[in-house]
C-alpha cells in the first residue's frame, strides 16, 4: 500500500504552527517526547516507546567461526526491520532506501565506534568467537524511527546476557544458566542517536520529529553521541544545505539530549535489575500497562495559562457592553421561566418532567417513582446524620435513576434496598466513584 | 596500533603535511557513448563517473517527479579494488549506502527543478580503493555532470578529514583510516560555504568537531580551485578542436 500523502493544506497547516514555533503535540523546539523502556523476562529483550513510536530490541548470541581478516573479534550484527504492522507504507521483505539508511545508520553508530568490546567476545582465536545479533523491529511508527532504534539497541545490548564459556586444552566447555551465571557484555560508551529536523532550508529546527513533521521536512541530521560528549556518528540526509554553524549547535543540542536520555536508560536498567533480584515480578505484562479505552481517560495536553486573565480582560474589555434593557419575566410552566427575547427555551420539557418526578406528580412508573422517592428520603436522612456538604452525590444518584427506569426496575429496586441496608457504606463507595470520575 | 600516523616532525606515513591532499589528476569526457563521463585519481584512488541524462524516466513512470528531475545514482567498486577481492561489486549494505549519499548530494546540487518528470542517471564506478572514496566519487560525478552540460548550483568538492593527536588530517589514505581513527566526509558547495552532505564515524570529542570540520573544508576548497582548472583546460581544448 502506497503512502497517503499529505495534503496541501495539512501540509500549509504544519508549516506554518512551526514558524510559528509551535507544534501539535505541545513539546517546544528542543523537547524530546516521553521515553520508557520496558524490559522482557528473559535478558537482552527491551521495548522502547519514544512518544508513540515502538522498537523492540532482542539480542541474541551464537558462536562461530571469525571472519578471516579478524581472527581475534567477535561479529557484531545490526537488522532493524520495518514491519507493515508500524505503519502501511512499509512493504515486507524489500530493502527499501529508509531501511538501508537506517540500518547502516546503526551499524555505524554502535559498531565502527566500538561501544562492545569485541575482543572479549573471542573464545578461541580463529576458530570460535561469539557473534551478537541485535534485531530491532519496528511496532509502531510516529516518528523518529532511528533514536528509538538506537537507544532500543543499546539497551538490549546493557540488558543482555551471555552464557559462560570454559576453555581446556582443545575443548570449549559451555554452560547453561543453571550452572553458571551468564556474563554481561563489556560496554565502553553508550552512543546515542539525536535527530535534527529541517525545515524551510534549514530556517527552522526542531528535535525529535514525529511522524506528521517528519512528511514535511527538508532535510535530517543525525547525530550520535555518548554522555562524555564525544560525537560518534553524524550523518546529514535530504537535500538540505547545512552551515556550519547549524551543525556546531546541533551537536551541542545533542550533548544536553544524549545525558538526559543516558541518565534515564542507567536508571531503567537499575530498576529491572533491583527488581529481579528481589524477585519481583518482572516482564512485558508486569510494566506495560493495559491501554484500555475508558469514557474518563483523556490524553493530557500541556495548555499555557500564563497570560490566561489579561486575555481574557481583553476580550472583555474589547467586547460590546450588554444592553441596560431589563425584561419581563415569563412564566411558561410551574418551574420553567424565561427572561428576554428569543426563542422558548428547549430546555423546558426535560427540566419539567424532571420537576414532575420529584414532585410526583407525572404517572409515568408509579414504582419506580416511589423507590425514588424513598430512597431520596433515605438519602436525605443519612446525609443529616452524617454531616452538610455530600448533597452533590444525590444528585448523582438520582441521574442515575432516571436513566434506566423503564427497562429494568427490579434491578434498581435490589439496589436501593441494598443502599437501605448499609447507607453508610455505600455513601462512602459512591463518593469515591465520584472523585475519580472527575 | 603500532604505527605511528604523525610523526614528530609533523609528517604523515606516506610523507605529506597534515593539511596537503594527495596528487589529483582528472579528466572529463573519457567515453563518447555516455553525456558526459569523467575519471579522477586522487593519490591511489581512482574512480570514474558516467551521467545519462537527463532524459525520459526509465522503467515505471509512476517514479516521475512532476515538479523536478529524478536523480538516479549507482555506485559499485571493481571487485578488483580493495586488498581482499570483493564478491560483488554493487548491491551490499555499504554500496547501497553510497548510491544513497551520492544521490542525496547531487539532489542538492544539480538544479533539479529545470527538468520536471525526467531523469539524471549517475553510475560511478571505484577502479581502486586507496581512503576517500566517497570524496573521488563526488568529484569525479561533479566533472561528468558539468560534462554532461546539466545546469548546477556550484561544483560540489568533497574531501575526507581524520584527527590523530590533536591534528587534523585531511584526504586520509586507507592506512590513516583503517588505523580507526574519527573520519569526517565532507561535500562542500565552495562559493556559498554550504554543506551538502556531512557525515561522520568513529569517536570524536565535540570540541574537535570544529577543527576536523574546518580542515575538511579547506581542502574541499583545495580541491575546488583544482576541479576548476580541469574544467577550463576541458573547455579550451574542446573549443580549439571546434576551431573556434
Amino acid at each position: 500500500m502506497k503512502e497517503t500523502p499529505l495534503s496541501n493544506c495539512e501540509r500549509r497547516f504544519l508549516l506554518r504552527a512551526i514558524e510559528e514555533k509551535k507544534r501539535l503535540d505541545g513539546r517546544q523546539t528542543y523537547d524530546y517526547r516521553n521515553i520508557r523502556i520496558s524490559f522482557g523476562t528473559d535478558y537482552g529483550c527491551c521495548i522502547v516507546e519514544l512518544g508513540k513510536t515502538r522498537v523492540l530490541g532482542q539480542v541474541s548470541c551464537e558462536l562461530v567461526s571469525p571472519k578471516l581478516n579478524r581472527a581475534t573479534e567477535g561479529i557484531l550484527f545490526f537488522n532493524l526491520e520495518l514491519s507493515q504492522m508500524a505503519a502501511p507504507a512499509f512493504e515486507p521483505g524489500r530493502q527499501s532506501d529508509l531501511l538501508v539508511k537506517l540500518n547502516r545508520l546503526l551499524e555505524r553508530c554502535l559498531r565502527n565506534s566500538k561501544c562492545i568490546d569485541t575482543e572479549s567476545l573471542c573464545v578461541v582465536a580463529g576458530e570460535k568467537v561469539w557473534q551478537i545479533r541485535v534485531d530491532l523491529h519496528l511496532l509502531n511508527h510516529d516518528g523518529n524511527i532511528i533514536d528509538a532504534a538506537s537507544i532500543a539497541a543499546i539497551v538490549a545490548l546493557c540488558h543482555f546476557r551471555r552464557p559462560d564459556v570454559s576453555v581446556q586444552g582443545e575443548e570449549v566447555t559451555l554452560y547453561t544458566p543453571e550452572e553458571r551465571d551468564p556474563v554481561p557484555l563489556s560496554i565502553h560508551h553508550m552512543p546515542i542517536c539525536v535527530s535534527f529536523a529541517f525545515f524551510q532550508q534549514g530556517t527552522y529546527l526542531l528535535v525529535d520529529p514525529n511522524e506528521r513533521e517528519e512528511r514535511v521536512m527538508d532535510g535530517l541530521l543525525v547525530i550520535a553521541m555518548n554522555k562524555h560528549r564525544e560525537i560518534c556518528t553524524i550523518q546529514s540526509s535530504g537535500g538540505i544545505m547545512l552551515l556550519k554553524d547549524q551543525v556546531f549547535r546541533c551537536s551541542k543540542i545533542a550533548g544536553v539530549k544524549v545525558a538526559e536520555i543516558t541518565e534515564l536508560i542507567q536508571k531503567a536498567l537499575e530498576n529491572d535489575q533491583r527488581v529481579r533480584k528481589e524477585g519481583g515480578k518482572f516482564g512485558f505484562a508486569e510494566s506495560i500497562a493495559n491501554q484500555r479505552i475508558t469514557a474518563f481517560k483523556m490524553e493530557t495536553a500541556p495548555i499555557d495559562t500564563s497570560n490566561i486573565e489579561e486575555r481574557a480582560e481583553e476580550i472583555i474589555a474589547e467586547a460590546e457592553p450588554p444592553p441596560e434593557v431589563v425584561s419581563q419575566p415569563v412564566l411558561w410552566t410551574p418551574g420553567t421561566a424565561q427572561i428576554g427575547d428569543g426563542i422558548e427555551n428547549s430546555w423546558g420539557d426535560l427540566e419539567d418532567s424532571e420537576k414532575e418526578e420529584e414532585e410526583e406528580e407525572g404517572g409515568i412508573d408509579e414504582a419506580v417513582i416511589l423507590d425514588d422517592t424513598k430512597m431520596d428520603t433515605g438519602e436525605v436522612s443519612d446525609i443529616g446524620s452524617q454531616g452538610a456538604p455530600i448533597v452533590l452525590s444525590d444528585s448523582e444518584e438520582e441521574e442515575m435513576i432516571i436513566l434506566e427506569p423503564e427497562k429494568n426496575p427490579k434491578k434498581i429496586r435490589a439496589q436501593t434496598s441494598a443502599n437501605q441496608k448499609a447507607p453508610s457504606k455505600g455513601q462512602g463507595k459512591r463518593k469515591k466513584k465520584k472523585r475519580t470520575a472527575n | 596500533a603500532g604505527l605511528e600516523l604523525l610523526s614528530d616532525q609533523g609528517y604523515r606515513i606516506d610523507g605529506r603535511r597534515a593539511g596537503e591532499l594527495r596528487k589529483i589528476q582528472a579528466r572529463m569526457g573519457v567515453f563518447a557513448q555516455a553525456d558526459g563521463s569523467a575519471y579522477i585519481e586522487q593519490g591511489n584512488t581512482k574512480a570514474l563517473a558516467v551521467v545519462y541524462g537527463p532524459h525520459e524516466i526509465r522503467g515505471s513512470r509512476s517514479r516521475a517527479l512532476p515538479d523536478r528531475a529524478l536523480v538516479n545514482c549507482q555506485y559499485s567498486s571493481a571487485t578488483f579494488s580493495t586488498g581482499e577481492r570483493k564478491r560483488r561489486p554493487h548491491g551490499d549494505r555499504k554500496s547501497c549506502e553510497m548510491g544513497l549519499q551520492l544521490r542525496q548530494t547531487f539532489e542538492a546540487a544539480i538544479l533539479t527543478q529545470l527538468h520536471p518528470r525526467s531523469q539524471i542517471d549517475i553510475y560511478v564506478q571505484v577502479l581502486q580503493a586507496d581512503g576517500g572514496t566517497y570524496a573521488a566519487c563526488v568529484n569525479a560525478a561533479t566533472l561528468a555532470v558539468m560534462d554532461a552540460g546539466i545546469p548546477m548550483r556550484d561544483f560540489v568538492c568533497a574531501c575526507s578529514a581524520g584527527f590523530v593527536d590533536g591534528t587534523a588530517l585531511a584526504d586520509l589514505s586507507h592506512v590513516e583510516e583503517a588505523a580507526g581513527g574519527p573520519q569526517l566526509a565532507l561535500a562542500l558547495l565552495p562559493a556559498s560555504g554550504q554543506i551538502a552532505l556531512l557525515e561522520m564515524d568513529s569517536r570524536l570529542h565535540e570540541d574537535h568537531l570544529e577543527q576536523v570540520l574546518e580542515a575538511a573544508a579547506q581542502a574541499a576548497r583545495g580541491v575546488h580551485t583544482l576541479l576548476d582548472l580541469v574544467v577550463r583546460q576541458h573547455v579550451q581544448e574542446a573549443s580549439v578542436s571546434l576551431g573556434d
